[in-house]
């Protein structure tokens, strides 16, 4: 218990910081007295401040029900080819219908989103169950085929810019306005966390879920809706954030176990934590300069990764 | 009582079992045995609706398997499939808990502790309860899953060979708790069992399988004698009784 407080308090103080960081100066002093000091916080840093938990969080979150879902450790939503499927959908929407409003890309993101994942679910069922880390790999190439996908279609059309904007992490983009929608993101990591016993049991295997009377089927398709509208919404929001939905459940259920019910909240909350660290280490390693805070994700995730497959292998699947 | 009319099934194209009839007696221990692939555990897992059969219909008590809501299933029936599945990171009260799913849908209430509680006591699971599944042996993960579906609180148990991993005592144990549901609680048990003796010795009505269909059925002191092994396990084993129980010699 201890520990979630910690965290949380860790957590608070990050996003203080993560407030008053910036290449506008900004001081707390100044809040009490500066109108433009406010207007700042409100139109800029703090809806960056909110993006960058929810991506956090929720990701962390969808890649802990994507693991339940194919009962592996190594897989996320943006190694499995969720990424990349909500990357097609973005540029199917920028070549067919350009003027669609950001509604329209969420929904085609989220779609594409779903069917690669549940293509890749259809694959990995077919998979020896007792190859952890080849399930892992089938979902890398399967990612890579869709991502090999966009791009060449992109370079086709000229687009190549434009999509790698859109897909390429980072969020200096975020302003009052522009990111509300990612809150739909947090709302599916809420209703994760409601049917997290659901969840649990469908790690347990389908026998024993069966025999707890769970509706299988119905749990699989609600787990695939909630992770495609994740990755689909911080897509088209902030671009692909690759790793957390790896790393953190991992280490959480490394420390904490499989309870969701229990672990779920400490999950979306490593995953907020993660993210604002990448996110603040983006913007000040090289201030005034910002780098795209998947670049950072991608040094600090690789490096967990290459662990979490070295570590001694009682654990393994 | 369960009966099953008219069930027949196919795995991969081929037929595992044809057109099975069978009334398994309510309040009683049943022990299904025969040779191997003669489809015991198909029987067991289309009974507890693990896998779909196509023709026929399968009762359980005022209950039709397949048409009726999985989780009211739930709540009658439970079973233990064979397991190889890889286990999560949960404790084994945690495991146990899950037990009580069917009934309280995620909002445990006192009543489900209490019955989580009694069956961690019982499969004498108290000092391991805060151990993880990834942790103990495969025998103390055996009375785990075992106490989850003891928790499940149903009126009908399926077991698919449950001694597997479990040393003698464990065994000799585990059977005689069996014996005492269905005569204290009338609760109903159906076994699959590789060894004759333990069927002999702590069921009440054995049913023997072969080749997808059901053999002869009876108690133990009637059914079992070498005549019987040979017919269906296909072995000239001796059929001892001393003192009134049944003994297989292997």
């Amino acid at each position: 218990m201890w520990r979630v407080v910690l965290g949380l308090v860790g957590l608070l103080a990050l996003s203080g910081l993560s407030l008053f960081i910036g290449v506008i100066d900004l001081r707390p002093s100044a809040l009490l007295r500066d109108s433009e000091a406010l207007q700042l916080l409100a139109v800029s840093r703090a809806p960056r401040l909110f993006a960058v938990l929810i991506t956090g969080a929720s990701l962390a979150v969808a890649g802990t029900i994507l693991q339940m879902l194919v009962r592996n450790r190594f897989v996320e939503p943006m190694t499995v080819g969720t990424g990349e499927g909500a990357a097609l959908g973005i540029l199917l929407v920028t070549l067919y219908a350009p003027a669609a409003s950001l509604f329209a890309k969420i929904a085609m993101a989220s779609a594409t989103a779903f069917a690669s994942t549940a293509g890749f679910l259809v694959l990995a069922r077919r998979l020896p169950p007792t190859q952890p880390y080849m399930v892992a790999l089938v979902g890398l190439v399967y990612g890579g085929v869709i991502g090999a996908g966009v791009t060449f279609v992109a370079y086709q059309n000229d687009l190549l810019q434009m999509i790698g904007v859109w897909v390429t992490g980072e969020f200096s983009g975020v302003l009052q306005g522009r990111y509300e929608t990612l809150w739909l993101a947090a709302v599916a990591a809420v209703l994760c966390f409601v049917a997290a016993d659901q969840f649990s049991i469908l790690g347990l295997g389908h026998a024993a879920s069966i025999n707890l009377g769970l509706n299988y089927r119905q749990v699989i398709l609600f787990g695939l809706l909630a992770v495609s509208l994740v990755s689909g919404l911080t897509v088209v929001s902030v671009g692909i954030i690759p790793f957390v939905g790896l790393i953190v459940p991992n280490i959480v259920s490394r420390m904490m176990g499989d309870n969701l019910r229990r672990t779920l909240p400490v999950i979306a909350m490593t995953g907020a934590g993660l993210v604002l660290v990448a996110d603040i280490l983006a913007r000040v390693l090289r201030y005034p300069f910002e780098m795209p805070s998947a670049t950072v994700l991608g040094v600090i995730g690789s490096v967990v990764f290459i662990w979490l497959l070295y570590r001694p292998a009682r654990h393994a699947p | 009582m369960i009966s099953v009319t008219g069930v027949s099934h196919a795995l991969g194209g081929s037929t595992v079992l044809h057109d099975i009839e069978l009334e398994i007696p309510k309040g009683k221990v049943t022990a299904l045995i025969g040779p191997n692939g003669a489809g015991k555990s198909t029987l067991l897992s289309l009974i507890a609706r693990l896998a779909r059969h196509r023709t026929g219909r399968i009762m359980v008590d005022e209950l039709e398997v397949g048409a009726c809501a999985s989780n009211t299933l739930a709540r009658r029936l439970a079973i233990l499939p064979q397991s190889s599945e890889i286990a999560p990171r949960l404790t084994i009260a945690e495991l146990v808990a899950f037990g009580r799913y069917p009934h309280h849908l995620g909002r445990p209430g006192k009543h489900d502790r209490e019955k989580v509680a009694e069956a961690l006591t019982l499969f004498d699971l108290d000092g391991l309860a805060q151990r993880t599944l990834d942790t103990v042996s495969g025998g103390q993960r055996q009375r785990a899953l075992l106490a989850m579906i003891f928790a499940q609180d149903t009126d009908y148990l399926l077991l698919d060979e449950p001694l597997n991993n479990l040393d003698i005592a464990a065994s000799r144990s585990l059977m005689a708790l069996l014996q005492r549901l269905a005569r204290e609680h009338g609760r109903t048990v159906v076994i699959v069992l590789h060894d004759i003796n333990y069927a002999c010795a702590y069921a009440d009505h054995i049913v023997t399988m072969k080749g997808g269909q059901i053999g002869p059925q009876g108690d133990a002191e009637t059914l079992v004698d070498g005549r019987l092994m040979h017919d269906v396990f296909g072995t000239d084993a001796a059929v001892h009784r001393i003192g009134g129980q049944t003994f297989v010699a292997v």
